[in-house]
């Protein structure tokens, strides 16, 4: 007859019990800016579909102040994801050499956030010249 | 001469004991422990055992960080306990824990058996291309083809990894970071051809998938194996064998 | 053991992610605030007229449906995927409500789209 009695512990509040996971759960919560600024893209193509009065009806509450202040809260959230994205980036590739040498981390989650300067300064651009 | 007595600096020490005998839960038992500046926590605990209460019972066995046995919750970090010196923790109570996500066996022991069951399930031993024979000699590896796999050959077992990894505390099943290091480790060894055998178990359900690149199981390794790149290269050549796995052949698995 | 579907998923959750990492911020700024507000942009660029004719060309509407097509499976898989984090484990349920939404959210992109021509 077995003594044994092993004792499984719960996982609950397992996230706030180390600042590396509350780290972690504040990079995945960004995903709730990226749904709810498809949402609001969205939420405006249908403006858009249902004539010039529903446009300016929606122009009118991106310009109001909770739209901003919202917009201010998404931006912050899309940055902190692109940061964290490129953080975790190297972890996800296979080593990549270059002249007999691993590429670090670092230089790879930097390489990352230039890609997405550039690319963000290309997005403007087109964005001026489709504009004019 | 007279000589002046220092008295030594003692540390509290929390520990979480649980005897199934005895106790219907884990309960937290604190013990003062005079300690040296060259003590490990592991030296703490034989202090505890040795003078204190020798009823604790706890794994260890190198006591220089190579056999992983000692691996337990140090202020809730997974950490082996002889990597740690006590002078580091002071002031301040120290607790230590059995390592987190497994079951408790007894005091800071616990039921490594999934992980014993996974390691077998991987194959974690060379599988030739062909069989060799004694007379076709050694295999012969460049320093390159060493450096490709060494890293991941590092892992000694401990299971910080597992206890780093919330998924695995969350699901049981999933395969874990230390499995899939080995898995990564074979398939890099220019030696081994059994990658094919392994895949299954990377692209199961309980496999790769389970992980979501928290990326703490490589910030406590012990031994810089980075299980988090292990599993996470397995996703992109999972997706790669899920989509390509129809232009192969002879329906051949992959 | 089973073979795992999730490869599916995770490639779009990964383009998503990707897109939204080098472009998301920019294009917050652009819709939030540089087109409404008309901020280094010219007054009527968001007006009915300049969008509507914006969106007449295929380049933009492909452009405008991978962002938020993208966007929305990246969404869905990582709020699943913290659902299950958080002890949330309803499994099909929470299955069908996020990648579903990601997939109604994609169908009516693709339909009001289409009706820009």
């Amino acid at each position: 007859m077995s003594l044994r009695r092993p004792y499984r512990r719960s996982m609950a509040g397992w996230w706030r019990k180390n600042p590396y996971f509350v780290e972690y759960m504040i990079h995945e919560g960004t995903a709730l800016c990226v749904a709810a600024y498809a949402l609001i893209l969205l939420a405006g193509l249908l403006a858009l579909a249902r004539g010039e009065a529903a446009w300016d009806q929606w122009l009118t509450l991106l310009r109001s102040t909770p739209s901003l202040l919202l917009h201010g809260l998404l931006l912050l959230g899309f940055l902190y994801h692109s940061w964290t994205w490129f953080h975790i980036m190297p972890r996800t590739l296979p080593p990549i050499r270059l002249g007999g040498e691993r590429l670090s981390a670092a230089t790879i989650s930097n390489a990352g956030l230039i890609a997405a300067l550039l690319a963000s300064v290309l997005v403007w651009g087109l964005a001026m010249r489709l504009a004019s | 001469m007279s000589q002046v007595k220092v008295k030594p600096r003692t540390i509290r020490i929390e520990v979480l004991r649980y005897r199934p005998e005895q106790e219907q839960a884990p309960v937290l038992q604190a013990f003062e422990v005079p300690f040296t500046d060259d003590m490990s926590v592991l030296q703490g605990l034989q202090y505890i055992k040795d003078e204190l209460d020798g009823t604790l019972s706890y794994r260890w066995s190198c006591r220089m960080a190579i056999c992983g046995s000692c691996g337990m919750m140090i202020n809730g970090v997974p950490k082996l306990a002889c990597s740690i010196f006590l002078r580091d923790l002071y002031p301040g109570t120290l607790r230590i824990e059995a390592l987190a996500h497994f079951p408790i066996e007894r005091d800071l022991v616990v039921v490594m058996d999934d992980f014993m069951t996974k390691l077998s399930l991987i194959k974690p031993y060379i599988i030739p291309k062909e069989v060799r024979t004694l007379s076709q000699g050694e295999y012969l590896q460049t320093p390159q083809q060493l450096a490709r796999y060494e890293q991941l050959s590092s892992c000694i077992n401990c299971l910080l990894c597992y206890a780093a990894c919330p998924q695995f505390g969350l699901n049981s099943d999933f395969i874990g970071p230390a499995a899939m290091a080995l898995v990564q480790r074979y398939k890099l060894d220019s030696r081994d051809a059994g990658s094919a055998q392994r895949m299954p178990l990377v692209y199961a359900e309980e496999g790769v998938f389970n992980c979501t690149a928290v990326g703490y199981c490589s910030e406590v390794c012990p031994k810089d194996v980075d299980p988090a790149n292990a599993v996470n290269i397995n996703k992109t050549e999972s997706a790669k064998d899920y989509f390509l796995r129809f232009l192969q052949p002879k329906g051949a698995q992959a | 053991m089973k073979r795992s579907n999730a490869p599916i998923f995770w490639l779009l959750f990964g383009a998503g992610g990707m897109l939204s990492a080098l472009i998301g911020a920019a294009l917050v700024w652009i819709t939030g605030f540089a087109a409404p507000l008309g901020i280094g942009l010219p007054s009527e660029a968001a007006s009915y007229a300049n969008v509507l004719a914006l969106l007449q060309a295929w380049p933009i509407k492909l452009a405008v449906l991978l962002v938020i097509s993208l966007f929305l499976w990246h969404s869905a898989h990582r709020i699943f995927h913290t659902l299950h984090d958080l002890g949330i484990h309803a499994g099909m349920l929470a299955r069908l409500l996020c990648y579903g939404a990601a997939l109604v959210g994609t169908a009516v992109c693709m339909v009001v789209l289409g009706q820009f021509v």
